[in-house]
């Protein structure tokens, strides 16, 4: 009966969003005018007083749904067409967990669970927006539910029951490449902030609707943008290091479709973090920030369609079937072309901002934005060309050339300006003054540009000035806490300087890795040594090994780094029989400054009994730093959030000029 | 002020674009074969020398001797090719005469391989730095070409010939004898 709850549950939750659209609906329906308003603020109203709580109950509704379902598949409930297809009862019960999203229709149930609860989330806890500019944003955040509730229940019902005669004995289980601790919270950490940004979306459409664009509304709407951002930052990071070390090739992004679709909305979400601080702070660019909220969900909507339709196709994309493809694309087209609509209508009515002088706080952010908007159009033109391109009959794959190529230099001048931007004033800064601040970063980064060049002559432009400027940048991004009382800068600045530092960090780490690692690829016989980057690796032969559901042949490395002490290391080639898939476990062993990472592969010669294997073998130096750098640059928002939270609390409305500094912060 | 509101509408005209392109995208048909673009062509010039003792090696000149015929690429480290093995000398035994491309291989472990999996092999050549596989526009095994008598690459097949594979194997092997 699990299963028939999970979906009478939907079907109410679907009631309930539907319940919500028409009440906000009849309450902001211009025939009541100034009227409905006021009888808001008042709260006479008793039709609206029930809007925050039906998007509550919607919340509710839709999780206990998507409960269900992970109970179903904990309990390996082979009735069920999704379990028995997806599952398999000998699995680790991580996997029986993960399996409800690991799949097309539970990953969808998840998809608007997490919109359903970012909506509850909304009506019980923002206080800030005006009441009408609220009720219109839960519209729209019902609006978006209502159709992908329509989609799920029409043509992709996670609780589909198998006919009687049709049970079979044993699951068909997971697929392999899936089976990773990682991969058991990847999704649901991306799909936060990858379907946490509708509330951007949501508040922008409610702010159109009511005609409310001004810094309180920004006030209000950049927690959230936050939020969904940190998860955005932290499923990024985390898809990053799981294609590393479990796809076995070495390589930390891989430009494919999937990771596209979840770089966008950042990018997207990054420029709109930055937009929407100018306008809560000096009220300028609001219309800029308006189109950067409706463009980052619109990003992740356009990567659902991406990966869920199979247009592309990618490691992510799950079962085809053209008639869902169908669908969420018109779903696509009615929100992202409905928001769009609205904007082309209204936003000439909204005010213009506060202007400013070309060397200030603002015209820095203003430039950040154009930048970040520029790589979001490379990534959005690469990954969607050969689509086009196939219209026209032509099979074009676009990879990692032309995305390094045309968003590497890009990027760099980007993070390059990012050194400059804190340390600018708002309004208005004088160059010579600007120019003094940045000096002493600047020498550093061409410090590190001479050394790298000659010390490493043969180091390709893009690493060589991505390093130099990562150290610059580095160091920079800690000024705006120079000169400051450590234990009193306000919690959102240690924020900025946490979060771009993590940058700096971050860039380091994929500068040394592009530059320095030194890659080997042999077939060693037992009892042989290969070398590679200072360790000697000796590979002393395989052995059978099973997991619970899984076979594998593992190798025994024995590494030594220099005359230092021995250690040993187990690549893995696996094979899962159900279903029939090899997989490779790479050995990865973390020392200080880098990762040995080590894959096996196919006996070069299995009827000889030689017994050699071929052996993949990098010294990846700093490659760590890359991900080190995307939970510095996530905790950096996590402290801005609490400290922007904390701030709200007090309920002051932040004055212009605070306390003043050497390096006046971010605001 | 005017261009300025012919600005706003352009995020819209831009979505439009591709929504275009995302329907036509989804409507195309399904089947995506990667078909060497060599099919239609006349198989490379390539002269291998035997694979081992007592068997003649190929060269392009051998394809054109007026009877279609099927050139597997294999090699005797390849596993996929021992699932293999059983169809093709079900092929053989069917009448189709198959030479043999062995990638990499050395000839007593050929010799090991053929004894253990079966030879319907009439001639083996040996590929020994992958030249002639590449130039074949195969990139891995096993694979399969089908050649009309004429030398013209009439058919491919990718990956093992699983037995669901036979018929469509044989139909293009009769195709080609037209």
């Amino acid at each position: 009966m699990i299963a028939e709850a999970g979906l009478i549950l939907l079907w109410l939750a679907g009631a309930m969003s539907l319940l919500q659209l028409v009440l906000g609906t009849a309450a902001l329906w211009p025939g009541k005018g100034a009227g409905a308003v006021s009888a808001l603020e008042t709260g006479l109203n008793p039709l609206l007083r029930i809007v925050r709580p039906v998007a509550v109950a919607q919340g509710v509704l839709v999780a206990l749904s998507f409960l269900f379902l992970i109970w179903l598949f904990l309990q390996t409930d082979l009735s069920v067409k999704l379990v028995a297809q997806n599952s398999h009862s000998l699995k680790p019960w991580l996997y029986k967990f993960a399996g409800a999203w690991g799949n097309h229709e539970g990953s969808m149930l998840l998809w608007v669970a997490v919109l359903a609860v970012a909506g509850a989330a909304v009506a019980l806890f923002e206080k800030k927006l005006r009441q009408d500019t609220l009720i219109a944003t839960l519209v729209a955040q019902a609006a978006i539910g209502l159709g992908f509730y329509a989609y799920i229940l029409s043509v992709s019902n996670p609780f589909e029951r198998l006919p009687l005669g049709q049970i079979p004995l044993e699951g068909n289980g997971l697929n392999p490449l899936l089976q990773d601790p990682g991969l058991a919270f990847h999704p649901p950490t991306l799909y936060l902030g990858y379907v946490g940004i509708s509330i951007a979306f949501s508040f922008a459409v409610g702010a159109l609707i009511t005609r409310d664009v001004g810094p309180v509304f920004a006030r209000a709407m950049r927690p959230w943008i936050l939020g969904a951002w940190i998860f955005l930052t932290l499923g990024i990071t985390a898809g990053s290091y799981w294609a590393y070390y479990e796809l076995g090739w070495g390589g930390w992004w891989f430009w494919d479709p999937v990771e596209n679709a979840s770089l966008m909305p950042w990018l997207a979400a990054t420029a709109l973090l930055h937009s929407v601080t100018v306008l809560a702070t000096r009220a300028g660019l609001r219309a800029w920030t308006i189109m950067l909220a409706v463009v980052a969900f619109s990003m992740s909507m356009i990567g659902t369609f991406l990966v869920r339709s199979g247009i592309l196709t990618s490691v992510h994309s799950f079962a085809v079937d053209p008639k869902r493809g169908g669908f969420i694309l018109a779903l696509l087209a009615l929100y992202i072309g409905g928001a769009l609509l609205l904007y082309g209508l209204r936003v000439r009515h909204v005010k213009e901002g506060s202007t400013f002088e070309p060397v200030s706080r603002e015209a820095s952010l203003v430039i950040n934005n154009l930048l970040l908007s520029v790589v979001l159009g490379i990534v959005f033109f690469g990954t969607l060309f050969p689509i086009v391109a196939q219209a026209f009959g032509h099979e074009v794959s676009v990879g990692a050339p032309y995305f390094n190529a045309f968003t590497g230099p890009i990027a760099l001048f980007l993070v390059a300006l990012m050194a400059l931007g804190p340390m600018l004033k708002w309004r208005r800064d004088r160059l010579a003054e600007t120019a003094r601040r940045i000096a002493i970063p600047a020498l550093l980064s061409a410090g590190t540009l001479v050394a790298v060049l000659v010390l490493a002559p043969d180091t390709r432009p893009l690493p060589m000035f991505g390093l130099a400027i990562a150290v610059g940048v580095g160091v920079a991004s800690l000024a705006p806490l120079a000169g400051r009382n450590l234990r009193r800068t306000p919690l959102f600045t240690w924020g900025m300087v946490i979060s771009h530092f993590g940058i700096a960090v971050a860039l380091a780490g994929m500068a040394c890795e592009s530059a320095f690692t030194k890659e080997t690829l042999t077939a060693a016989a037992p009892g042989q040594v290969v070398q590679v980057a200072g360790f000697s690796v000796k590979y002393n032969g395989v052995q059978p090994v099973t997991g619970p559901n899984w076979t594998a042949i593992q190798a025994e490395v024995e590494v030594r780094r220099g005359d230092g002490e021995p250690f040993l290391m187990y690549p893995e080639a696996r094979l899962f029989p159900t279903p029939p898939q090899p997989t490779s476990e790479a050995a990865i062993r973390t020392l200080w400054n880098g990762q040995l990472y080590i894959a096996i592969g196919e006996p070069s010669d299995p009827n000889t009994q030689s017994g050699r294997r071929q052996l993949r073998l990098w010294w990846k130096p700093l490659v760590t730093l890359i991900w080190l750098g995307g939970i510095l640059v996530a905790f950096g928002g996590f402290l801005a959030l609490i400290g922007r939270l904390r701030r709200d609390r007090r309920g002051k409305v932040p004055a212009l000029a605070e306390k003043p500094s050497k390096w006046e912060a971010v605001r | 002020m005017k261009s300025l509101r012919l600005i706003l509408w352009v995020p819209l005209i831009g979505l439009i674009f591709f929504l275009v392109f995302f329907l036509k995208g989804l409507n195309q048909p399904e089947e995506r074969k990667i078909e060497s673009a060599l099919i239609g062509q006349p198989v490379p010039e390539f002269t291998l020398a035997p694979g081992m003792v007592g068997r003649p090696g190929l060269s392009s000149a051998d394809l054109r001797r007026g009877q279609p015929r099927l050139i597997n690429i294999f090699a005797s480290w390849c596993i996929p090719c021992r699932q293999e093995a059983p169809q093709l000398e079900q092929l053989a035994r069917m009448g189709v005469p198959i030479d043999g491309i062995a990638v990499r291989d050395r000839p007593e472990d050929l010799a090991r391989f053929l004894q253990s999996y079966g030879d319907p092999f009439r001639a083996i050549g040996a590929d020994v730095d992958r030249r002639v596989q590449l130039n074949l526009g195969s990139a891995g095994v096993p694979e399969t070409f089908i050649v009309d008598g004429r030398g013209i690459i009439r058919h491919q097949h990718i990956g093992v010939i699983t037995a669901a594979d036979v018929p469509n194997i044989m139909a293009a092997y009769q195709e080609a004898s037209r």
